[in-house]
């Protein structure tokens, strides 16, 4: 179904979101990492608007912003389909996708920056009440897809990988198995799926980056 | 299908609640709009109810099922309800509608309140910020009618909207958006010749009624 490159970065969430689908429906591509500090020309020509990565080119087109992006793969190649046939369906994915990336994302990344004690404290029970309201959605389930893995669960990559890693490098710790256990089982099922395991960045290297990030910034806890 | 089976939750004020109308109203679906009075005070039981994770409007309510968040709203109106579409066909067109709906979403309403929202010197680089915005959706606007070619459709129900806001930003800031974007505001007028759109949007006069009194509730002069 024609050529597919992809624009990304080795540690961005966002970038292994489209790759993660691609590779769910068996679909080839290349890979192009990307140096957000010093911008391709390849990049500023195929996302002149934001300038970021992920971007998708498929047959010479390019389609920016990740979930943009997701659902046109889904449109595009159908074997394993991530959202579900049902409009209404359809809409309660893209519902707990956006809050995912407007509420989840934005308050667990805050909470590894913020330098002062008590607001980062506070930021810590926000970032957790949102991540309940998330777990209440999945309750059991093996996935937010259901018995697959669909678009909410892709677009929640970021859980499974970052929170770990922020607790070594920082000692900022969210999600525990304790207070989250349906989000610490979903985990489990989503990085033993092989598509996603080869997909997740490279542990050590994410680990060294955010190490040496907190040593710029004099962060103390 | 009965006029009570499609409810929604509206704000007479808010572009957010018309793009929701608009789209039932291309679609010749017939509708019951209720008004929360007292959106920024007692919010109503069913709108905590329908949309307890926000408590915003729009909600739609379609048999009892609620739904929120505009744009994942619309999407669902033109899913449901596929004729006339408001999306083109080819997957490739539908993700350049997505990415440019997302831009507007993201950046116009903003961007106009910036302006009426400033005093002194940040007003005339709120307008330069306005006119940036507007002067890339003219680039993407090109030289068609609509944003996805002769049919009006999602991002034009997405923008047009936000333009209600614009005559209290030209008056507070002291410019016309005629003047600066002529081709922006010739495809405002190609809107308003619709009937969905000329029935639903509020009349701009009292949006600049209603940002004088927000001025000086906020003490600005």
């Amino acid at each position: 179904m024609g050529e597919v490159q992809v624009l990304g970065s080795w540690g961005s969430p966002y970038s292994r979101r489209v790759e993660m689908a691609l590779k769910l429906k068996g679909v080839e591509y290349e890979f192009i990492e990307q140096d957000l500090a010093n911008k391709s020309p390849l990049l500023l020509k195929y996302n002149p608007i934001h300038q970021k990565v992920p971007v998708l080119v498929h047959n010479g087109q390019a389609i920016a912003e990740s979930v943009v992006i997701l659902e046109y793969i889904d449109e595009t190649w159908k074997g394993y389909p991530l959202l579900p046939q049902d409009p209404y369906g359809r809409a309660r994915a893209r519902f707990w996708a956006k809050f995912i990336d407007d509420k989840c994302y934005t308050a667990i990344w805050q909470t590894v920056w913020i330098k002062e004690r008590k607001e980062r404290e506070k930021a810590i029970e926000e970032a957790s009440h949102h991540l309940k309201t998330l777990e209440n959605e999945l309750r059991d389930n093996k996935f937010f897809g259901g018995e697959t893995i669909g678009l909410v669960d892709i677009v929640s990559n970021f859980f499974s990988f970052w929170p770990d890693i922020v607790q070594e490098a920082a000692g900022v710790e969210i999600v525990t198995e304790e207070r989250f256990p349906f989000l610490c089982k979903w985990k489990i099922e989503f990085t033993s799926c092989s598509a996603i395991k080869e997909n997740l960045p490279d542990r050590d290297k994410l680990l060294a980056y955010l190490k040496a990030q907190f040593t710029r910034s004099a962060w103390k806890y | 299908m009965s006029k009570e089976d499609v409810l929604t939750l509206d704000y007479w004020c808010s572009p957010f609640c018309m793009r929701v109308k608009i789209g039932l109203t291309e679609k010749g679906v017939a509708y019951e709009s209720r008004e929360e009075e007292d959106l920024f005070g007692e919010k109503s039981e069913l709108l905590l109810k329908s949309n307890p994770i926000y408590q915003k409007v729009p909600v739609l309510l379609h048999n009892g099922k609620p739904l929120s968040e505009s744009m994942i709203i619309l999407s669902y109106i033109d899913e449901q309800w596929p004729s006339p579409p408001l999306l083109p066909s080819c997957a490739y067109a539908r993700a350049q509608a997505r990415f440019w709906a997302d831009y507007i979403d993201k950046k116009l309403f903003e961007a106009v309140c910036g302006i009426w929202r400033s005093q002194g010197e940040a007003v005339e680089v709120a307008k330069k910020g306005f006119i940036e915005v507007l002067k890339v959706l003219e680039g993407a606007l090109g030289e068609k009618d609509f944003f996805c070619g002769d049919t009006f459709g999602y991002v034009d129900i997405v923008a047009i909207p936000i333009t209600i806001w614009f005559l209290a930003s030209e008056r507070y800031g002291n410019f016309q958006v005629e003047t600066e974007c002529p081709k922006f505001a010739a495809w405002i007028k190609r809107c308003l010749q619709r009937e969905s759109v000329s029935k639903v949007l509020t009349d701009p006069e009292k949006i600049y009624g209603f940002v004088g009194v927000a001025r000086k509730m906020q003490g600005i002069e």
